[in-house]
C-alpha cells in the first residue's frame, strides 16, 4: 500500500549541544496485520510497515523492527541527544519495498 | 478392574503428559523470546513496562518501555496470533534506552518487555492488559 502514507515528524527546530530531546514520529499506514478476513471470508494479506530507522547525522539512534501487532498510523516517541548542529533522517520501510522518509534539521542555540 | 504394575506406571505418565500440555499453548511466545535471548537465562527487574491495566480498544494501547542501558528491547504480546510486536534497537545517539509506541492486543493478556544489555544478560518486565474488544478480529 502506498497511497495516503504521510510521514508526520516532531523535533525541536534548536537545541543545546549535548541536549537530550524527544522525537515524536507518526506515519499513515493501515498496517495490515495478515489476521483479517473480508466479506467473503478471505484473508486480507500482510502489508505493513517492518522497520522504522532514526539516523542523525550519519549516526543511529533507533532502529525499530515491527510486528503485525503495531497499531495502525505507526506513532513513535523516544529520546535522542544532539551533539552538534546536523539532520534527522527518518526512514520507514514498508512490506511492498516502498521506502518512506523525511528529514529534519536542528540548530545549536 | 485391577491394573498390573506395569499399567499403573503407564496411567501415571500419561497423567504427567496431560497436566505438561497447557505449557504448549506459550510454545510462540516461548519461541520468539527464545530466538531474542538465543536461550540465556533472563531474570525480572531493571525494566519498566508501562501500560494501562484496562485498554478499551485492543486495536490502540499506549505502551512505554524504558530499560536504562540497555542495547535493545523487545516487546511480546503473549495472547496474540504472533507474538512479537516490536524490537527496538538502541544506537549511540539515544538519549535514553526508553521509547513509546501503540499495539494491538487480540484480547486480555500478558505484555512482555525484555530487555538485552550491553554484556549479553536479558532482563524482563511483564504486566497484565485487560482488553474490552480485542484488536484482531475480523
Amino acid at each position: 500500500m502506498a497511497s495516503g502514507v504521510k510521514p508526520r515528524v516532531k523535533v525541536p527546530k534548536k537545541a543545546a549541544a549535548g541536549e537530550a530531546i524527544t522525537i515524536k514520529t507518526l506515519i499513515s499506514h493501515k498496517m495490515e496485520s495478515g489476521q483479517r478476513k473480508d466479506k467473503e471470508g478471505n484473508v486480507i494479506p500482510r502489508s505493513i510497515i517492518n522497520r522504522f530507522t532514526c539516523a542523525f547525522n550519519g549516526k543511529s539512534v533507533v532502529d525499530i523492527t515491527m510486528e503485525p501487532a503495531i497499531s495502525t498510523n505507526p506513532y513513535f516517541q523516544f529520546d535522542a541527544t544532539v551533539p552538534e548542529a546536523g539532520e534527522f533522517v527518518f526512514t520507514w520501510y514498508d512490506d511492498d519495498g516502498s521506502v518512506y522518509d523525511t528529514k529534519k534539521s536542528v540548530a545549536i542555540g | 478392574m485391577e491394573f498390573s504394575r506395569r499399567e499403573t506406571i503407564a496411567l501415571g505418565l500419561g497423567a504427567v503428559a496431560l497436566s505438561v500440555m497447557p505449557f504448549r499453548v506459550h510454545a510462540a511466545t516461548e519461541e520468539v523470546i527464545a530466538a531474542f535471548t538465543g536461550g540465556a537465562d533472563v531474570t525480572d527487574g531493571g525494566v519498566t513496562l508501562t501500560a494501562p491495566e484496562i485498554a478499551e480498544n485492543g486495536n490502540t494501547v499506549p505502551v512505554a518501555v524504558n530499560a536504562p542501558g540497555a542495547a535493545a528491547i523487545m516487546l511480546v504480546a503473549t495472547g496474540n496470533p504472533t507474538p512479537a510486536v516490536a524490537t527496538f534497537n538502541f544506537g549511540e545517539l539515544a538519549a535514553a534506552q526508553s521509547a513509546s509506541t501503540r499495539i494491538r492486543l487480540a484480547g486480555t493478556q500478558d505484555v512482555v518487555a525484555i530487555a538485552r544489555m550491553p554484556d549479553g544478560t536479558f532482563i524482563r518486565a511483564a504486566s497484565t492488559v485487560k482488553v474490552t474488544i480485542g484488536g484482531c478480529g475480523g
